[in-house]
């Protein structure tokens, strides 16, 4: 625990707060910053994708872009369109926000390093994503504009109907761990890049990562977006700082995603090189680099981060009826196989997983 | 103290919207305030240290069914108007309907059933107690036989739900075959033909 002066002078009840809510600005402060920088990152890599440059004006190699951007959007105005429902237009956009940085309190960044240590971490996720929904819903019914109800009842269904296929993709995962907390998740695939659970997962892996895409509704699931056909989907109507809640939210969603995925199935913070490396090699200046440690994480939430944008700038948007079928009829079978499949493996005890 | 404050700020609240749910006009709002009254329940059975219910709660009714619920009655057209039709008319049974089950309730779960000298109020359990633990040893050892009828029940349910919504329509299905369609050849779509760029029969100026 770091020394925080002057924190001794408060009254005990005082002291915790003070210190829970310090932890919660020491995720969240870093978290938005991301946010702001994918955005960029997002923005560079589809260029260089589509041989073009991306913004490239704004500082050096445009690296001000996020903070000009958020500045343009904080000045703007706010409008609330007419017959529009005041309080729910208002709310729409701090329920998708707060549904999507709640979730990050039980994240592990290391050992011991995550804020709430609960038993039913895993649970606790699902539900928390599942409350994004709300934003969605009430900012499409809330705007009194059919493109942005249809964009609601699109993206409702959808999430709904990923979420199912995500939540047995997670079942997979607590079986083969054996709990639903994040941080004993990730020890339980210590040994090893052979050790993770990618492996005997590797269906449900897939089917994670996909859903997750779906789940964020990013392209190439964006229907509720949509703007080649309803304009701009659920937030049709948002204009200024309005608008920019929505796009953080789903920006960090695509983060929360991307390090669910690398906890639950990388490994999260450990090394791949794990029981290769010697003792010796660890204690040189190379081996911090090769011991299990913030970077890994770090590095493995940016690769899946790379996918998303890769994803983007590389598929044709799905067609609604397709995005149903996928969800229900292949993801949905194959997860639930795939977890009678676990079952018979940890009954006979297979591999270095779960013996 | 300060455990007896959240619980009291959460009953407030869910009190304030189970109220709300059968006073407020719009039955968006009723269904808002019923996902709020959810959450609330939700914060409650925490106090308990049920975490594994309350996550379930949020998970399952804030989750999927209200929202599969708000996806309903935003497509349908619901006429207040013609819904209050009568209002004075069924009052007095209604009255009689509130009080009656008031009454059960009151019997069943008063102070006289469930005060705190008849079920003593749980105990609070260390850091490291795991609710789920709890409840999946019990549900598949002393309660294994309920489990598994209710779990049949509810996939009898699910399939006879599909057969409702398939049965009848199934020969007549105007829906598109994906297998299909992602198995179709280029050569069976396009034909690529040779011929010359210019018209050989006509003279050239």
């Amino acid at each position: 625990m770091p020394e925080i002066p002057l924190l001794d002078l408060l009254p005990s009840g005082l002291q915790t707060l003070t210190l829970i809510l310090l932890k919660i600005i020491a995720i969240v402060t870093p978290l938005l910053l991301c946010v702001a920088y994918l955005t960029y990152a997002e923005r560079r890599v589809i260029g260089f994708m589509q041989v073009r440059m991306g913004p490239n004006r704004v500082g050096p190699i445009g690296l001000l872009q996020p903070i000009a951007d958020a500045v343009k959007l904080a000045f703007k105005e706010l409008i609330i369109p007419a017959g529009a429902n005041r309080f729910l237009f208002i709310l729409a956009p701090i329920i998708s926000l707060s549904a999507a940085l709640s979730a990050w309190a039980v994240v592990p960044f290391g050992p011991d390093r995550v804020l709430a240590d609960i038993n039913a971490g895993l649970l606790y996720i699902l539900a928390m994503t599942s409350m994004g929904i709300y934003g969605v819903i009430i900012a499409g019914w809330a705007s009194n504009s059919k493109y942005a109800l249809l964009g609601a009842m699109r993206s409702a269904a959808q999430m709904v109907s990923y979420e199912i296929a995500m939540g047995f993709a997670l079942v997979g995962v607590l079986m083969a761990a054996g709990s639903l907390n994040l941080g004993e998740i990730v020890n339980a695939q210590a040994g090893g890049f052979g050790h993770w659970f990618v492996w005997p997962l590797l269906p449900l892996f897939v089917v994670y990562f996909i859903s997750g895409v779906a789940e964020t509704n990013r392209a190439p699931f964006d229907v509720s977006e949509g703007e080649s056909e309803i304009v701009a989907g659920f937030h049709v109507e948002y204009s200024g700082m309005s608008f920019s809640v929505f796009f953080m939210a789903e920006y960090a969603n695509m983060i929360l995603i991307s390090v669910l995925s690398s906890v639950m199935f990388l490994g999260g913070w450990l090394s791949p090189f794990e029981g290769v490396v010697s003792a010796e090699t660890l204690a040189s200046p190379l081996g911090s680099l090769l011991d299990s440690g913030f970077h890994w994480f770090v590095f493995k939430v940016a690769l899946f981060l790379f996918l998303y944008l890769w994803f983007r700038a590389t598929f044709p948007r799905y067609r609604y009826d397709q995005i149903m079928r996928l969800g229900w009829k292949v993801f949905i079978p194959v997860t639930l196989v795939w977890i009678l499949v676990i079952g018979v493996a940890i009954a006979a005890g297979i591999g270095p997983w779960f013996d | 103290m300060v455990e007896q404050l959240v619980f009291y700020a959460l009953s407030g609240i869910l009190v304030f919207a189970g109220s709300m749910v059968v006073t407020v006009r719009n039955p968006i709002h009723a269904a808002l305030f019923l996902v709020l009254a959810f959450f609330t329940t939700a914060g409650i059975w925490l106090l308990l240290d049920a975490e594994f219910l309350a996550m379930t709660l949020v998970l399952v009714y804030v989750g999927a069914v209200m929202v599969l619920f708000l996806f309903v009655i935003m497509m349908l057209d619901v006429n207040s108007l013609v819904m209050r039709e009568g209002f004075s008319r069924y009052m007095p049974v209604g009255i009689l309907i509130a009080v009656l089950v008031g009454l059960e309730i009151a019997t069943v779960v008063g102070a006289s059933q469930f005060g705190l000298d008849i079920v003593p109020a749980p105990a609070h359990h260390g850091a490291g107690y795991s609710n789920i633990e709890e409840l999946g040893s019990v549900l598949y050892t002393v309660y294994v036989y309920p489990f598994e009828i209710a779990s049949v029940l509810l996939l009898v349910a699910i399939v006879a739900a599909i057969a409702l919504t398939l049965g009848a329509r199934r020969r007549t299905r105007k829906g598109q075959q994906p297998n299909q369609q992602v198995a179709v050849n280029r050569k069976d779509r396009v034909r690529l033909v040779q011929m010359a760029a210019e018209r050989s029969d006509l003279e050239t100026p």
